[in-house]
Order: C-alpha cells, then sequence, then structure tokens
C-alpha cells in the first residue's frame, strides 16, 4: 500500500479528476474531502463490509423448510 | 438445460431463467452466471448460482413488507444493468433475505437491492445511498407493525 503523510488542507490527486483534501483534525478524527466525477462510487468502507457479511449470513440460511408468510402471519 | 440446484435438487430451467451478474454479488465477486427461480413458498424467490450449486440466495421484493421501498441509485449507476436508460417495466428489484435458525428473524437487505434488467437478463447488487435502508429488515416486524395500524 502506498502511504502518504499530509497536512491540514493538503491533498492528493488520484488518476486525471479525483483529488482527496484533509479538512479537518480533531483529535482521532479525520474529515476528508472527496472530490470525484458523479460515475465514481465513493462509500464508507464499513457500507461495504456490512453487504458481504450479510450476503455470507444470507447463503447461510436455514433453508430445510422455507416457511411461507402466508402461513407465518397466520397466527 | 439442467441445473442441479440448492433447494429443489436436479431442475430444468429455461434459458431465458439465466441472469449474468458481471461483478457478482458483494462477497462472491467470482460467481457470474445465476439463474432466477419460483420458491414454492409465497413471496420467495431464488437467486442459484449456476456453477456452485450449494450456493443460493432467497430474494423478496421488498414493497411486499415496505411499500415506500426506493432503490435511490442514481440514472448513472444503472447503467451496468440499463446501458441506455433505466426502463422500470424491465426492471425488477430485490432485497436478498436472510433466514437464520429461528425463522421468525427472516430478514431482508434493503441496503444492497439486486436490480436485473429482465430483458437483457443482466443484474448487479447496488448500494443504497438512503441511510434509512439498513442490512437487516426484520419482515414479519415489519408486516405485523403495518397490520396493527
Amino acid at each position: 500500500m502506498l502511504i502518504l503523510s499530509r497536512k491540514l488542507n493538503e491533498s492528493i490527486i488520484i488518476g486525471d479528476d479525483i483529488e482527496i483534501s484533509v479538512v479537518d483534525i480533531k483529535g482521532d478524527q479525520v474529515k476528508i474531502g472527496i472530490n470525484a466525477p458523479k460515475t465514481v462510487k465513493v462509500f464508507r468502507k464499513e457500507v461495504y463490509d456490512a453487504i458481504q457479511e450479510e450476503n455470507k449470513a444470507a447463503a447461510r440460511s436455514s433453508i430445510d423448510t422455507i416457511p411461507s408468510l402466508d402461513d407465518m402471519l397466520k397466527k | 438445460m439442467e441445473l442441479e440446484t440448492k433447494p429443489f435438487g436436479k431442475i430444468e430451467i429455461k434459458d431465458r431463467q439465466k441472469i449474468k451478474f458481471p461483478k457478482g454479488i458483494l462477497g462472491f465477486e467470482h460467481i457470474t452466471e445465476y439463474a432466477l427461480l419460483n420458491a414454492k413458498q409465497w413471496p420467495f424467490y431464488w437467486l442459484q448460482a449456476v456453477d456452485v450449486p450449494d450456493l443460493a440466495f432467497i430474494l423478496i421484493d421488498p414493497k411486499i413488507f415496505m411499500p415506500e421501498y426506493t432503490v435511490d441509485v442514481d440514472e448513472n449507476d444503472y447503467r451496468e444493468v440499463f446501458p441506455e436508460h433505466a426502463e422500470t417495466e424491465n426492471m425488477l428489484i430485490f432485497a436478498i433475505v436472510t433466514i437464520p435458525e429461528d425463522q421468525k428473524k427472516m430478514s431482508a437487505n434493503l441496503q444492497g437491492p439486486v436490480i436485473i434488467n429482465r430483458e437483457k437478463r443482466i443484474g448487479k447488487q447496488f448500494i443504497s445511498t438512503n441511510p434509512d435502508w439498513k442490512t437487516r429488515h426484520y419482515i414479519l416486524d415489519e408486516l405485523s407493525d403495518k397490520g396493527g395500524k
């Protein structure tokens, strides 16, 4: 992994049209500004990880008998 | 063609049931060929991996328990599935369902909707930008809340 040191208000350019800058530093939190074309998707990694984890859990679903919602809603 | 499936064993499927996921499903990126099957129980469907009999996801139409659901994906993002423009008449929207041992706790992932272009038979798992949608919405809770209102 490439590791660069940056100070407040300094930035990094990736490719031709992505700019990442350090907007604020407070204690252990860093605020990052991202300038990128609309087609580039930016997500917090936790969101990605959560969906991956949920997909894995979904693939392990207990399916010996999938209930029918109709039956489950009948009291 | 004949297909070995997780829920039904060996079954016959039609070519039009085959859906290509060029980027796979998150966490299963290398598996790109799926078949869409009806489950025996309403309102579920199966997304069965063509080459991996043991891998299949249960799908549900999220509107069944969350009528206000919108995917919140912008027009640009659709391009991989709808190269020209997003035609709603050919768009199938599903949420992947997780069924734990206690089946009453079954949940649907509304943050990572699966969108299929049924005409071109291409699909993709999207990431919704709407913070209201989480990876676990408990289907029965949602339905009984609504029934009570």
